[in-house]
């Protein structure tokens, strides 16, 4: 590394605010905003294929093949259409999410236990009533641990977008450490982002206790586990 | 011989499963353990095939400590039969059943015309040979538990709730099964359980644990239902152990009356005299091959048409009936409470009655096995 | 849709049949990047997978550095290796191996981890070993599991493996990293199109692999 020490701290504290700060807060956006669209794209299409089921062997096809699509020719093919703007980057990671969304919302629902769903119809709830007020709330475990997985896949794929020049920490990476290089701004674009995937995650699983709390104190085992068994499914195509 | 010596086993966070068991199993018998969970029963089971490795103490089978074997040799030598059998998944029925004789080195070959033999003394069909685990019903896969731990002809027989998992029906099959096996084979069998009347069933001694894993009492299913211990043992025995105890005595020691059995052609007058002569209220009618048709009152009879038979009165069912070669006394007890008449209603292996027995005649022999010290010889498995 | 058009106008030229720079070649190189960064992290996943299930010991540092594999921006390893080791394929196998590891090491460990606690003590009390019971229980029961996880990883490489293009070296990637330089979008689009065909032919390979190495008593477990 010609001889550079891999960590510049002067460069650090004289770059902290810009661009450091603002492609740290750039990257956080830029996953955010996946992340929701993914969301609202795959609570529907989860709950449909739920509730009828041939629908789901294509749409899981469909959305494990669009999972296979290299995230740098997305971009590039958006390029055209989106500009430089962030929906070049937004459509495409949203559009990964779904891989990993969809299943989860199919299983969580799945996995509502037959006689609550049963309960719920025998005390005379609809049909939405009862999806939004029984069956999402019991399924919602399984669904934050489908977003925490897509979180962290997100937020380590946005650099990515930085081929295109979209910005985020891929442009620290790239732009400051790669093209000069010089590799401080390469390990603090690395650090910041690994760092932001956990905080992430972990904002994510205390939503998810503020919001279960019958999940609590259960099983750590058992709440652990679906997060591995998401992972697995992640990659089906 | 299994022998217990002054074995404890402590963990290290301070519990102690086992405390300080000493305890000799015969050879060629089923010894029981039973308790409520927490103890020590399973652990002092683990404890032989060093699955759990005692803190203190020694356990020996046949004079030898299990410690100066290698577990893992040693346990090829033990057969190992637990809860919902724990079959593997990815191999067939046949070959789960060959697994040790293939760690043993048999030729494949060898081992799976051993499996094929076992799985006909277990009673599985041949044709789940080629099945999976999961393609069988919980009382096929403990059948092919069984028969995995049979495979290389082990001396001795661990037993870990193995039955516990299935439903009471085909529980009572197993556990049937078992006995039928055990008369053939005269395992050394170690069999755990937390259902005394399982244990009572199954074993020919019952080795009661109690909580802090210390051993309550020692000895026959019978001797346990009649002199418990002390009241732990009383109240996991049950209350009603006394009339559970009636299944290890045999009803053939019972005094039958057949002066009160009468053809069912006998005119109704001569069968009034005969009542009243005996000073019996009721009399059993039979038919010409000696087959209970019913039971006639004899009030009734005293009130009869003139010219009517014994058949003709006898309208009271006679209930079930109990064999006086094979049952026990709990069999006829219960035949007579269930009996309209209250007397029971004794039948040889063809059916033809051999006599009968009221309420009140059981009675004394019921009071003759309370004060009893053993059973008798040739006494009826429950 | 004329992009579909041009798209097949490019695949169907001659021109992109032969050559160093020709699609067989490209996608030979592709598939060879792709199979060399999976039995790599195969090769370190799996023992450790399958080491910390079987003794469970050391399964939550593996569960955690597996997270933080996962969290690992792609881009930013390929940087910063290629400044340490110069352009080739060390920076690109190093990205790949950070991007693989994680599923095949959770699946494997997850695998061995989810035997049932009753088949592994039955396999220990009928006499066998520590190694015995690992290989002859343990991996086969966790197979599907470990098959899912390469499957997964597999995928994930294919399609990231298109990187490669960016440190110079070949695979399906030069297609869509020249596409975009030329302003040709039908060979960014066909370069793309390759690609998940790629990752399909794998989809299809995990399928049969499933199919002949596990056993017909597991099939109904989940991954099917």
């Amino acid at each position: 590394m010609n001889g550079a020490p891999l960590i510049d701290w002067d460069w650090i504290t004289r770059n902290l605010d810009d661009p450091i700060g603002t492609r740290l807060l750039e990257h956080l956006y830029l996953s955010f905003a996946p992340l929701l669209l993914g969301l609202l794209l795959a609570l529907p299409l989860g709950i449909a294929c739920a509730r009828w089921r041939p629908l789901y062997p294509p749409v899981f096809t469909g959305v494990n093949v669009l999972y296979a699509i290299p995230s740098i020719a997305l971009f590039f093919l958006l390029l055209p259409y989106t500009g430089f703007s962030a929906w070049t980057a937004i459509i495409p990671l949203g559009l990964y999410t779904l891989a990993i969304l969809v299943p989860n919302v199919v299983s969580g629902l799945a996995q509502v236990p037959d006689h609550v769903r049963q309960a719920a119809v025998a005390m005379g709830f609809g049909p939405l009533r009862r999806l939004i007020q029984v069956e999402l709330p019991v399924a919602l475990p399984v669904i934050v641990a489908g977003l925490r997985i897509a979180a962290v896949a997100t937020i380590s794929m946005v650099s990515v977008a930085s081929l295109v020049g979209i910005g985020g920490l891929g442009q620290l990476i790239l732009t400051e450490g790669f093209r000069r290089q010089f590799p401080t701004p390469i390990v603090v674009g690395i650090v910041l982002s690994v760092a932001l995937a956990f905080v992430v995650d972990g904002l994510l699983v205390l939503a998810q206790r503020a919001l279960t709390p019958w999940t609590r104190d259960r099983d750590p085992v058992a709440r652990a586990r679906p997060r591995t068994v998401g992972a697995a499914k992640g990659g089906n195509a | 011989m299994i022998t217990f010596e002054g074995v404890t086993k402590r963990y290290p966070d301070g519990t102690v499963a086992v405390d300080e068991l000493s305890l000799e199993l015969p050879t060629g018998q089923t010894t029981v353990f039973v308790g409520p969970s927490g103890s020590g029963k399973t652990t002092s089971l683990r404890m032989i095939n060093r699955m759990v490795e005692p803190t203190s103490g020694r356990i020996a089978i046949d004079g030898q400590d299990v410690r100066d074997r290698d577990p893992a040799v040693l346990r090829r030598s033990i057969g190992y039969v637990i809860q919902q059998a724990g079959l593997f998944p990815h191999r067939t029925v046949l070959d789960n059943i060959a697994t040790v004789p293939l760690l043993l080195g048999w030729t494949r070959r060898r081992a799976r015309d051993r499996a094929r033999e076992l799985m006909e003394v277990v009673g599985l069909a041949p044709e789940q040979a080629k099945r999976y685990p999961h393609q069988l019903s919980g009382g096929q896969q403990q059948r092919v538990g069984v028969a995995r731990a049979l495979a290389a002809d082990p001396p001795v027989l661990l037993m870990d709730e193995p039955f516990s998992a299935v439903d009471p029906v085909v529980r009572t099959g197993l556990q049937d099964e078992l006995l039928r096996l055990q008369q053939e084979l005269r395992k050394t069998i170690v069999f755990v359980t937390h259902d005394i009347d399982e244990a009572v069933r199954i074993g020919d001694a019952v080795a009661v644990f109690r909580a802090g894993g210390t051993l309550a009492q020692f000895s026959t299913p019978e001797r346990l239902l009649a002199e418990p211990a002390d009241e732990f043992v009383e109240e996991f025995v049950g209350y009603d152990r006394g009339v559970r105890r009636l299944s290890f005595f045999p009803a053939s020691d019972l005094a039958l009356r057949g002066d009160t059995v009468l053809a069912a052609e006998t005119p109704s007058s001569e069968a009034s005299a005969i009542a009243r002569a005996q000073g019996e209220p009721w009399l059993l009618a039979v038919d010409a091959a000696h087959r209970p048709i019913g039971w006639a009152r004899a009030l009734d009879l005293d009130r009869a048409a003139p010219g009517s038979t014994l058949g003709d009165l006898a309208t009271v069912g006679y209930g079930h009936v109990f064999r006086v070669g094979t049952d026990s006394l709990r069999a006829a007890l219960d035949a007579a409470v269930l009996s309209p008449a209250g007397r029971a209603v004794g039948v040889d292996e063809d059916g033809k009655v051999v006599g009968v027995v009221a309420q009140a005649e059981l009675g004394d022999a019921l009071w003759a096995v309370g004060t009893d010290e053993t059973p008798p010889a040739g006494a009826v498995r429950p | 849709m004329n992009v579909l058009l041009w798209v097949t106008d490019w695949l169907s030229a001659p021109e992109q049949w032969s050559g160093t720079a020709g699609i067989p070649a490209r996608f030979a190189e592709h598939l060879g990047y792709s199979g060399l960064a999976l039995l790599l992290s195969a090769l370190i996943a799996v023992p450790i997978g399958l080491l910390t299930g079987h003794t469970g010991r050391g399964g939550f540092l593996a569960a955690s550095l597996a997270n933080v594999a996962r969290a690992l921006p792609t881009i930013g390893v390929l940087m910063l290796v290629v400044l340490a080791a110069g352009i080739g394929l060390v920076p690109v196998m190093a990205a790949l191996v950070a991007l693989a590891v994680p599923p095949i090491l959770v699946n494997t460990y997850e695998g061995v981890r989810g035997v049932d606690p009753q088949v592994r003590d039955a396999a220990r009390g009928m006499g066998m070993r520590g190694r015995e019971v690992l290989l002859r229980v343990e991996l086969p029961v966790a197979l599907p599991l470990i098959l899912v996880g390469l499957r997964t990883a597999a995928i994930q490489v294919v399609s990231t493996a298109t990187i490669a293009a960016y440190v110079g070296i070949g695979g399906l990637g030069r297609f869509i990293v020249d596409g975009q330089a030329r302003r040709q979008f039908e060979m960014v689009a066909g370069g793309a199109l390759l690609v998940v065909v790629m990752a399909l032919l794998v989809a299809a390979l995990f399928y049969l692999l499933r199919r002949f190495l596990v056993a017909p008593g597991l099939r109904r477990s989940p991954g099917s």
